[in-house]
């Protein structure tokens, strides 16, 4: 995909098309290499004989602290997400800080805090870190940046080349949870809705799918860009076509409230504690029951399946008996005028 | 969930589906154009076109507000944003619509302060807060937001507000329809008209339609039970040899309007002698302005517009979709040079238009009309 654009612009940050163009059209112009290639989660090494995962993530999130979580436990949650669905454990995390000055101490340590206590739930250190401080108004309160490394079990083998038709996709709770929450946080739609964010650690969902074996063909966590941008990126990486049932989707009501008033689709919204995995239809049950076996997948459901055609598309049955196609957005869900 | 479900029932869609396929002549083609963007966009996120009898064809209309907006107002816009004392303020799908020099969103990252807002009440409120600076909303839309723009209008000056201006693009629904009405060829046996602007002009200004032109228009809501409802009430008085107004959406819609909105609108707002409209061109008292007495927030009158007329782009032929002569796949650049990623004509913008509504959501409907029978 060639990037064509002479400035970067929001839409470059949102996880869709402009997202993509910027990847492959700059950065994979100029540093692509094998391990960089595939373009998922995480990078996969062998290293003397064991495969290591790493991953890294940034975090921007505003505001840094919403109903549900906040940039701290994001910041490690999203980064062990990305090393649990490569089939990895996570070793070690690092943290870098960029701090605004005059932002406060107080905050700072809330923020530690919380990552500690996420970090502590996944099993893993902040291993390394780093911190630098800029100016007043040259960044807006805090940025959080990951990396995490993990390992990966011998015999554990996901990546969409697996993903065959037949195969059946399922997601481990209730979708769009976290955008909304933040949405809905900024207080500038002065909108009143009891949502928290879904931030959490996919790390023990992910294991209790490992142990399917071979069935378990993908995972992914639907971070920006949400499930119907994971399950794009998926259809067109494999070759395949995702064939998504409306009536499936488990969506909470405040967040289909919300997602209706702001004129966006609650597909595109951001989960930062769910895991869609794709596992072979015969293993489908026994999937569904290991994640609603655990607390955090009690929501879980299965949502769709893998169809030969049309290659490379998502579509959604609609509830009300039409299809359409699930495209990837450009940028950011755009709220409609009326 | 309480008033969404209900108007999205599969069990209700399919006894509607069955009402018309009882209704239609096998074999005689019907061609409904819906007025609303938002029509255009529930037809295909529900996958309408799959349910109905080949026999009806739905075309689209004029009503996006983002999509009629000429490229020159757009670099008006930008000319605005990037002045240094303004915080240009928009609805969020008018950052992308390309003008003759690049989106709001593109002058945003060139560093004009250009913020998203959902109504022009918040756009206030930033001039509230930003005393220093001077706080311009791009008001666009039917007469479905002018009542917003006019009621912020009327707070600025009751409350004194020296640092809010509108820069008015507020369009009014009837004159492009008497356009597309008058447009030689016209091949259309009804219209799907649209609700929310109705919730405040009413049905009245509809009167003409059927009256003039002979054609039966149902003003409809925006859910996809509502288009299926519409569409057998119009199937109905074209069976049945009527030619009314009628409204589908009894639920928020009366006869007169919104007295009060009007009101308002009156109050603030008067119409333009002529007004240029994407694709259509120009059009005679088709747009609003603000009245005199408003001047000092009017960003027209105090602040200095390059004016410039831009050329819509000729391969795009956004003008054709937007009166329903052509379907948006049939245009010469549809997917091709003119994608969402790069929109060439502001149908492919807005989720709303067109364009991208069938790019997005519909392009396997296109595939399948591609398969010779």
């Amino acid at each position: 995909m060639k990037l064509r654009d002479e400035v970067v612009t929001l839409a470059h940050g949102a996880g869709g098309k402009a997202t993509r163009a910027l990847v492959e059209g700059l950065f994979v112009e100029e540093l692509g290499n094998p391990l960089l290639a595939p373009l998922s989660d995480s990078a996969l090494l062998e290293v003397n004989g064991s495969r290591l995962a790493f991953t890294t993530d940034s975090y921007v999130v505003k505001p840094l602290f919403f109903p549900g979580g906040d940039i701290g436990d994001l910041a490690v949650n999203g980064t062990v997400n990305d090393l649990a669905v490569a089939g990895a454990r996570p070793l070690a995390l690092s943290a870098g800080f960029v701090i605004e000055e005059g932002f406060p101490v107080a905050d700072l340590r809330r923020i530690a805090a919380s990552m500690a206590l996420a970090a502590k739930a996944a099993g893993v250190p902040v291993a390394a870190g780093d911190t630098k401080v800029v100016e007043r108004g040259k960044a807006d309160g805090v940025y959080v940046t990951t990396a995490g490394i993990g390992v990966v079990a011998p015999g554990v083998a996901l990546g969409p080349e697996r993903v065959q038709a037949g195969d059946r996709v399922l997601v481990s709770g209730t979708i769009g949870d976290h955008g909304i929450a933040v949405m809905v946080a900024r207080g500038e739609l002065q909108l009143e809705v009891d949502l928290q964010s879904d931030t959490a650690c996919v790390l023990e969902l992910a294991q209790a799918l490992l142990t399917l074996g071979g069935e378990i063909r993908f995972m992914r966590d639907p971070t920006r860009g949400g499930v119907a941008t994971a399950l794009n990126e998926l259809a067109q990486a494999a070759g395949v076509a995702v064939h998504l049932d409306e009536t499936a989707l488990p969506v909470r009501p405040e967040v289909v409230g919300t997602s209706e008033i702001l004129g966006i689709d609650p597909l595109y919204v951001a989960c930062e504690g769910r895991l869609i995995a794709v596992v072979a239809a015969a293993s489908c049950d026994a999937a569904l029951a290991a994640l609603q076996a655990h607390p955090l997948g009690a929501g879980a459901a299965v949502i769709g399946e893998v169809r030969a055609e049309p290659e490379g598309l998502v579509l959604l049955e609609t509830s009300f008996g039409g299809s359409r196609v699930v495209d990837m957005l450009v940028g950011d869900p755009l709220p409609r005028i009326c | 969930m309480r008033f969404v479900d209900e108007f999205r029932s599969g069990e209700l869609a399919r006894k509607l589906v069955h009402e018309l396929e009882t209704l239609v002549e096998p074999g005689r083609a019907m061609k409904f154009m819906e007025v609303c963007g938002g029509h255009t966009h529930t037809i295909y996120k529900h996958g309408i076109e799959d349910l109905v009898p080949a026999e009806i064809d739905f075309l689209h209309g004029p009503g996006c507000p983002v999509c009629v907006i000429p490229m020159g107002r757009v670099d008006d816009a930008i000319a605005l944003a990037e002045r240094p004392e303004v915080i240009f303020t928009t609805f969020g799908d008018m950052m992308r619509v390309p003008g003759g020099r690049g989106s709001l969103l593109e002058a945003k990252a060139r560093g004009a302060d250009v913020r998203m807002v959902y109504s022009p009440l918040d756009a206030l409120e930033l001039a509230r807060r930003n005393p220093d600076r001077e706080v311009i909303f791009f008001a666009i839309g039917f007469e479905t937001t002018a009542p917003a723009t006019a009621i912020t209008l009327l707070r600025a000056r009751a409350e004194g507000i020296r640092n809010f201006s509108a820069f008015c693009n507020h369009v009014t629904i009837g004159p492009p329809l008497k356009t597309i009405l008058d447009s030689p060829g016209l091949q259309l046996d009804g219209f799907i008209a649209p609700g929310h602007v109705s919730t405040v002009i009413g049905t009245r200004p509809y009167d003409f339609m059927a009256r003039d032109y002979g054609k039966p228009v149902v003003v409809t809501a925006f859910e996809p039970i509502d288009i299926l409802h519409a569409t057998v009430m119009l199937v109905r008085q074209l069976r049945e040899g009527r030619c009314e107004v009628e409204n589908q959406y009894t639920r928020v819609v009366r006869r007169d309007g919104n007295p009060r909105a009007l009101a308002v609108l009156e109050e603030t707002m008067e119409l333009r002698d002529t007004f240029e409209w994407r694709g259509l061109g120009w059009i005679e008292r088709s747009a609003l302005k603000l009245r005199p007495e408003f001047a000092a927030w009017d960003a027209e009158v105090r602040f200095e517009l390059p004016g410039t007329r831009v050329d819509d782009p000729k391969a795009c032929q956004c003008g054709e979709v937007l009166v329903g002569a052509i379907k948006p796949w049939e245009c010469r650049v549809f997917g091709t040079a003119c994608t969402p990623e790069r929109p060439i004509g502001t149908c492919m913008v807005s989720s709303e238009g067109a364009c991208a509504a069938y790019y997005n959501y519909g392009r396997l409907a296109k595939r399948r009309e591609r398969v010779p029978a």
